[in-house]
């Protein structure tokens, strides 16, 4: 089957899943206790401006009605005005993704750089005490709650140490941030040829970046240790070791490449697991994503703005998943997606 | 006969549960720090030296000492006193909703997996959907709609583990739906929900309970982390995660011990659970052992 009519047929069955996210989006509003335009409102509001917000928002039509207008809101893009900044959600929630991309797949390159070996590691000293430490630290850190790790490296290195910048953003105050190319900080400094700001934007970066990644490491190594054992066992690492190849040859060639597809396939859960801590992770070092964004906009009982962005970040769990699937059939040709 | 027959039967339960403990050591460890976490949360509160809310200003931000073990805090409040405390909001915060998602989760994905045809691929559509969303940012979207209280934050962690629970016990209900004792008890005339509920889910509760004690440790943290955000306990409360929120400013200046203790505290807590749940899954079914 052509590639691309696969990749297509993918992208199709993201339609639904997308269309369930919507739906749920839409009642976590309307459905629940209490009176949505009171929310919309915010705190501070009189009755007449409820009312208003009320005939505004078209809250006095009935469910399905009120569905399709929120449909038409989404497809325009129109997803409210956030009352902590004045700004439109939307333009919000874009100015503030790269910094969340960045910090989420900068932890996830550390924690796929750590776990994939460790998970070798474990699996070619089987039951020795590597196994057994392998399988301590890795439960260790995902037992650590992530902001609690998030503010002992604060504590350790900042302030005992003196080695990391004050968790204060995505750069230190003297420098200025770079021309907007991707948004993400590292990049655009490179581009730009700006070192001095390429230094200050990964000092800042690598402390939150750790701290996502621990708590990502244990899923990501558990896997591969599981799925190194089961190529390891197999026939044609038999046949390999008796046709006299190296060791090394066996592990990065035969084992490696079979065991990195379930591997792969945890990246699913492991995204979900590190978008959700992201928020933590992004309050601790005032790390200005969207996940501060909606700290904020909780506390204001701003609610456009949540709801706004449990919907980016829901799209965005499906998009990431979707480039997962998509890497799948690249490094694997048996995949036909059709199951 | 029966009394030869009964403490034989008991031997090797016991002398399984001792096999599997003593080829695990961890596993003894977990569950003595189980039992040791389950004292402090029915005991704690009247052990502890000092008034959990009560400040003394002249007192504040002491580093731990013999008087305070953990230090006092910004309003100079006693930190261990507080720690042991809040073990008890934790535990009932995280036993609820997971007993929640449990009861709720079984019963759907039991009926689900026994029914089968278009009532399965609904419950199973709306199982997907609940998963694509990342469960925090969801649990965060719950509690916002609903209003900031415990009892939303309980529900809210509730729905975020409901997939799990469902899919266990569908796919264990669908193993068993054609069994030969399931065909035996409908032609002695019990109904489809007394056989479901009687018959084929108690067969599925081993795998059920390893997964309560793998998830126990995730609702822990995700309560923790919801009041560490704001959402949920207010202040004054002692509950951990809000502990290390108020601590956290704190922390550059170097007030390390008011962050430490209660995230500690969380820490030993999810790891117990998550010991046992190793420990637990060994027992019930070695070959899934990763």
């Amino acid at each position: 089957m052509n590639r691309l009519l696969v990749i297509t047929k993918r992208l199709l069955q993201a339609v639904p899943t997308v269309l369930g996210i919507v739906i749920i989006t839409f009642l976590l509003t309307r459905a629940l206790p209490g009176d949505p335009a009171a929310f919309f409102a915010g705190p501070a509001a009189t009755a007449e401006s409820i009312a208003q917000i009320r005939t505004q928002l078209g809250l006095d039509q009935p469910l399905p009605v009120q569905f399709m207008t929120y449909l038409g809101d989404l497809v325009t893009g129109n997803l409210g005005q956030a009352i902590t900044t004045g700004q439109p959600v939307l333009q919000e929630l874009i100015s503030r993704m790269p910094a969340s991309l960045e910090l989420t797949l900068f932890a996830l390159l550390i924690s796929l750089s750590i776990s994939i070996p460790l998970g070798i590691l474990a699996a070619t000293h089987q039951d020795t005490w590597i196994d057994q430490l392998c399988r301590f630290v890795v439960t260790a850190g995902v037992s650590l709650p992530t902001f609690f790790t998030g503010l002992l490296l604060v504590y350790v290195f900042y302030f005992l140490l003196g080695w990391a910048p004050p968790p204060l953003g995505r750069l230190d105050i003297i420098s200025i941030s770079p021309e907007h190319i991707t948004g993400f900080y590292l990049i655009d400094s490179l581009w730009a040829q700006d070192f001095e700001t390429f230094w200050s934007a990964l000092k800042q970066l690598i402390l939150p970046a750790i701290t996502l990644a621990l708590f990502t490491l244990a899923p990501l190594a558990r896997m591969t240790r599981a799925a190194m054992l089961q190529a390891l066992g197999s026939e044609y690492i038999r046949t390999a070791r008796a046709c006299g190849l190296s060791n090394g040859k066996i592990l990065r060639t035969y084992a490696l490449r079979n065991a990195l597809l379930p591997v792969i396939t945890t990246l699913g859960m492991v995204f979900s697991f590190s978008l959700g801590a992201n928020v933590l992770v992004e309050k601790v070092f005032s790390w200005p994503g969207i996940g501060s964004f909606a700290i904020e906009a909780l506390i204001a009982s701003d609610y456009a703005a949540v709801q706004g962005f449990v919907l980016a970040m829901a799209l965005l769990f499906v998009a990431l998943n979707l480039c997962v699937d998509m890497l799948y059939t690249f490094v694997d040709p048996r995949v036909k997606l059709d199951g | 006969m029966a009394s030869t027959i009964k403490p034989a039967g008991n031997q090797t339960f016991f002398g399984h549960a001792r096999y599997v403990v003593m080829s695990n050591p961890v596993t003894l460890i977990a569950m003595s720090l189980f039992l040791l976490i389950i004292i402090i949360a029915i005991f704690g509160p009247y052990m502890v030296p000092y008034d959990p809310l009560a400040s003394s200003a002249g007192n504040a931000l002491q580093p731990p000492s013999w008087q305070h073990w953990f230090g006092t805090d910004q309003l100079g409040r006693d930190v261990f006193s507080r720690v042991i405390v809040a073990t008890r909001l934790d535990l009932i915060i995280s036993v609820s909703a997971v007993a929640m998602s449990f009861v709720v989760g079984a019963s759907i994905g039991g009926i689900a997996g026994y029914q089968g045809g278009w009532l399965d691929s609904v419950v199973g559509r709306f199982l997907d959907t609940i998963m694509a969303f990342p469960l925090f940012v969801l649990a965060m979207g719950i509690v916002a709609a609903s209003g900031n209280t415990v009892q939303n934050v309980v529900i809210a962690t509730a729905i975020i583990n409901l997939p799990f629970y469902a899919r266990v016990a569908r796919s264990e209900v669908v193993v068993r739906r054609q069994a030969g004792w399931v065909q035996a008890a409908q032609l002695a005339g019990n109904g489809p929900m007394r056989i479901l509920f009687g018959r084929v889910l108690p067969n599925a509760l081993p795998p059920m309970m390893v997964q309560i004690s793998l998830n126990m440790g995730w609702a822990i943290l995700n309560a923790a982390g919801l009041s560490f955000i704001g959402l949920g306990v207010r202040p004054p409360t002692a509950e951990w995660g809000i502990m290390v929120a108020e601590g956290a400013g704190y922390i550059i200046s170097g007030e390390w011990w008011l962050v430490l203790f209660p995230g500690a505290a969380l820490m030993i807590a999810v790891f117990t659970f998550n010991l046992l749940g190793d420990g637990l899954r060994d027992m019930v079914d070695p070959q899934r052992r990763t």
